[in-house]
């Protein structure tokens, strides 16, 4: 199944979020070998250029490692990961927090919903 | 050997009445890119292929292909599907391979074979008893199984229905070597507009438009399908 890309974005960075979701849920962990450019580039149904793009964004992050014969790693440093992760969640609760504040909800508000919906969803999935 | 598999310069092309299918063309690919020719019907595309294909000679500027005029030479490097069949409905599948060992030294029959095989097409079948689609699957494998420095694709997409349609985008990313360019005319932009690096649009005879596809996202923050339409919203005789 190719995968599905938002038409505002550009394709690369989508590529990279992807990937940066899957070390950080785990299906891709600390150390281990990543796919080729390759399949990668297979699987999601895109440019092998805008693969090597993504890769190299990430090398630059940090949170993976080429090398020269062997191809590309996650990096095993897990504070890393961690950091980087949870800028993506202050990222985004940033972003809602503001929004939610301008509709005028308060902290109360918002923290009492943000728990229903938590509990609700791992009812249902037995995630988070 | 240049940077550019293709370069052209101030190429017309005008056909016996008068029309004028191409108008003072200048542009440059570079290796290793996959690029999509994208414009309206009777915009050019197809006339632009297949001068690259030699199959069609210009009026007056001046066109090279890995540094050869389009002739004997730059055939050799060169792997084109047309838009329409040449061959046989009476031949089988495999005769068309054996067709293809003949005329190009870069056919690799074995991986052509292979891919036919996953797709599940018998290679006794004569091509009249295929499907459209199956049709379009056979030539495509053939014309992808050529090292080709440069592979010139007429609407490989059009006709075919969108399983089919995303097996020929797959082919196309897993068949082309890196240092390969692949040229592909069509209208339907955002059906492949993920696979492309960068894009040549052509209306009227005229290029329109250059560019690669993430800074059309990241300038405009749109698609390049979206942002076609939107400029041809704009244009008088669309």
């Amino acid at each position: 199944m190719a995968w599905q890309f938002k038409p505002t974005v550009p394709i690369y960075i989508q590529v990279v979020s992807v990937i940066k979701s899957r070390i950080f849920n785990g299906e891709y962990p600390p150390g281990s070998h990543l796919p080729s450019v390759r399949e990668l580039a297979q699987e999601a149904s895109v440019n092998p250029n805008t693969v090597q793009k993504a890769f190299g964004e990430l090398e630059q992050s940090g949170l993976i490692c080429t090398f020269r014969t062997a191809g590309r790693n996650v990096t095993e440093d897990e504070e890393l990961i961690k950091r980087c992760k949870e800028d993506i969640c202050r990222k985004y609760v940033n972003s809602f927090v503001n929004e939610m504040s301008t509709m005028g909800l308060s902290r109360e508000d918002i923290l009492s919903v943000l728990d229903d919906i938590i509990k609700s969803q791992t009812e249902k999935e037995g995630g988070l | 050997m240049s940077g550019y598999v293709v370069s052209v310069r101030e190429l017309c092309k005008e056909y016996s009445g008068g029309f004028t299918a191409l108008d003072r063309i200048n542009v440059d690919l570079p290796y290793g890119q996959i690029i999509g020719l994208l414009g309206p019907n009777g915009g050019g595309k197809t006339t632009f292929i297949k001068i690259l294909a030699g199959l069609l000679t210009p009026t007056s500027g001046s066109v090279e292909i890995g540094g050869y005029a389009p002739g004997v030479e730059s055939k050799k490097i060169v792997s084109y599907l047309p838009e329409r069949t040449y061959f046989n409905s009476w031949m089988t599948v495999k005769e068309c391979i054996g067709f293809f060992e003949d005329f190009y030294e870069d056919f690799d029959s074995r991986a052509a074979k292979e891919m036919l095989n996953t797709l599940g097409i018998n290679i006794d079948a004569k091509l009249k008893t295929l499907s459209k689609g199956t049709k379009e699957k056979v030539q495509l494998v053939l014309v992808m199984s050529r090292k080709a420095q440069l592979y010139l694709l007429d609407e490989p997409i059009a006709g075919v229905d969108p399983a089919a349609r995303e097996f020929i985008l797959k082919t196309i990313i897993s068949n082309y070597n890196s240092n390969a360019t692949v040229l592909i005319s069509t209208h339907l932009i955002s059906d492949i507009e993920q696979i492309l690096d960068s894009f040549v649009f052509i209306n009227q005879g005229k290029i329109f438009a250059r560019g690669s596809v993430d800074s059309v996202r990241e300038e405009k923050g749109m698609s390049l399908d979206e942002f076609f339409r939107e400029v041809f919203r704009c244009l008088p005789n669309c």
